[in-house]
């Protein structure tokens, strides 16, 4: 099978999956181009995550890689969700394929840009060099090799 | 239910086809080249195979030389005509641009070796004509390739309006037909072809074994060397059991014709209509001229692959020409071809029908398809972009 039973159980059965109309900090990246867009909403009360909805646009280990991230840092610290990598989401997965490894980016970046929407909107000061300006490798390629 | 939708990526070996492949490997394993009895009877059962695939599409047996296969015979044909043209100078070659791989590729290795190429453009229905192919004709022309029926939208070329163009012209014409043998009426002498690849495993046969046409007197370049086999042009001893099963799947399919054409065009025509009902879906490719067991939709704000997923997980076996399915960065060279943006073409399904194919399997996929797009619709950021007016609509 080209997918592990835990992407393919993330895929079919993702948490989280939705939106949140208050939420706290969005975060948007990818390009439809390419084939795949993550959407990140966050509910942050007192520096934790306390709530995590996703909407994806793409193929099953983007999906499933949204779905884990969320499961990941819903109820954690924002200081531990910026600390997620996209190396231990394709760890909780059970691997990805490796052309699909981008997908695992992706969501660490959807992640990394929720937060940054976050501080940027509570004035929260922030190194922006730690932060995805939209423009990065993972926007624009799909052979991201898992680091 | 269990639907295989997937007719175009491959068929199953019909019953005769197996029962043809199992009595060759049975009885007919001897080599065909050797002069003892088991030899020759192998020999008369190969030229047998080869007199009935012949008549199947109306050329005449001496014409027929087997190939492994669809691809072998699209880079024999476009090596033979190349190599001959430029003997007298003549090194432009003219195709289009949405060939099978088999066809492109080898070209871009001729245009390597200094070949110029032409590629000329589908159209948004897919659909080449012969006053393109007729202006593309230059005094150094090679050959021209346009494929019979496109492999992933279904499209039929018109090949003998092209065939007449080139004959006229006097330049060889090659199509490729891999998805048109069996399942429309091919005539190699009707249609104007001097070279035509068909493939066995597309109408019932064994994968791995193949026909590269070559009318009488066309200059035939080996891509293999070796033995004396198929007139020395395919050197290899012949793979007798597979031939023979692929002469069975092919006698099967020409006579059941009339009968699948008539079935599969009425299941191809609900399943247009039942998907066109899908708000922002679009059917790919031309609606008339169209083989009767392909169909290709795309539905925006969705990604094809997470929908072939679902659908694999609801018992349907489908393809889509996503990159993600391709395994490279951009979709399907087919879509594009046709000047849908990335974005579109990334959310196509292809559905194929064979012959064991039903109208009940036809209400089952459209029971099935609205209800995936519209869950993955639900959870994409792309569709809430557009329904929210952040993006315009593009179908």
């Amino acid at each position: 099978m080209l997918y592990s039973e835990t992407v393919m159980d993330h895929f079919q059965h993702p948490r989280n999956v939705g939106k949140l109309d208050d939420a706290d900090g969005i975060g948007e990246v990818g390009n439809a181009k390419c084939g795949d867009i993550m959407k990140m909403y966050l509910k942050i009360r007192d520096g934790i995550i306390v709530d995590v909805k996703f909407n994806t646009f793409g193929c099953g280990s983007a999906i499933a890689s949204s779905s884990m991230a969320t499961e990941m840092i819903k109820g954690k610290p924002v200081s531990e969700a910026l600390a997620l990598s996209n190396k231990a989401v394709v760890e909780a997965l059970g691997g990805l394929p490796a052309h699909k490894l981008h997908c695992s980016v992706l969501a660490e970046e959807a992640v990394r840009a929720a937060v940054k929407d976050y501080y940027d909107k509570n004035g929260i000061a922030y190194d922006p060099a730690e932060f995805c300006n939209g423009d990065c490798a993972c926007c624009h390629e799909h052979d991201v090799q898992q680091n | 239910m269990f639907v295989y939708a997937d007719n175009a990526a491959t068929t199953q070996m019909s019953a005769a086809a197996k029962e043809a492949l199992c009595a060759g490997m049975e009885q007919a394993w001897a080599n065909a080249s050797s002069l003892h009895t088991p030899g020759q009877k192998a020999r008369e059962q190969l030229e047998a195979a080869r007199a009935q695939i012949a008549s199947c599409i109306g050329a005449s047996p001496r014409e027929i030389y087997f190939t492994s296969g669809g691809s072998e015979a699209d880079t024999q044909a476009l090596f033979s005509l190349a190599r001959a043209g430029a003997r007298k100078g003549k090194r432009h070659l003219i195709s289009t641009t949405f060939e099978h791989h088999a066809v492109l590729h080898a070209l871009e290795a001729l245009e390597k070796e200094g070949y110029s190429v032409t590629l000329l453009d589908v159209h948004e229905t897919g659909v080449v004509t012969p006053e393109q192919v007729a202006a593309a004709i230059r005094e150094d022309t090679a050959l021209v390739s346009v494929m019979y029926v496109n492999n992933e939208i279904g499209t039929v070329q018109p090949i003998r309006e092209i065939g007449a163009v080139c004959r006229e012209k006097g330049v060889p014409f090659h199509t490729d037909a891999v998805q048109a043998v069996g399942h429309l009426p091919v005539d190699v002498a009707a249609d104007n072809v001097d070279l035509l690849s068909l493939a066995a495993h597309k109408f019932h046969g064994p994968k791995g074994v193949g026909v590269l046409y070559a009318k009488a007197g066309t200059p035939l370049s080996n891509v293999i060397y070796g033995g004396a086999q198929e007139r020395s042009r395919r050197p290899g001893t012949e793979n007798l059991p597979a031939i023979l099963g692929m002469a069975a799947a092919l006698r099967e399919a020409c006579d059941s014709l009339p009968e699948n054409t008539a079935r599969w065009t009425q299941m191809r025509d609900r399943l247009i209509s039942g998907l066109s009902a899908i708000p922002h879906s679009r059917l790919n490719g031309d609606p008339v001229r169209r083989a009767p067991g392909i169909v290709n939709f795309c539905f925006e704000g969705i990604e094809g692959e997470s929908l072939l997923l679902l659908l694999d997980a609801k018992g349907i076996a489908a393809s889509s020409g996503s990159a993600c399915t391709s395994g490279s960065l951009d979709p399907s060279h087919v879509l594009l071809a046709l000047g849908l943006p990335h974005e579109v073409a990334h959310g196509s399904l292809r559905l194929s029908f064979g012959a064991a194919n039903t109208m009940d399997e036809v209400d089952y996929i459209l029971e099935t398809v609205p209800g995936i797009v519209s869950y993955l619709r639900e959870i994409s950021p792309v569709w809430e972009a557009l329904e929210t007016g952040r993006q315009p609509h593009r179908i």
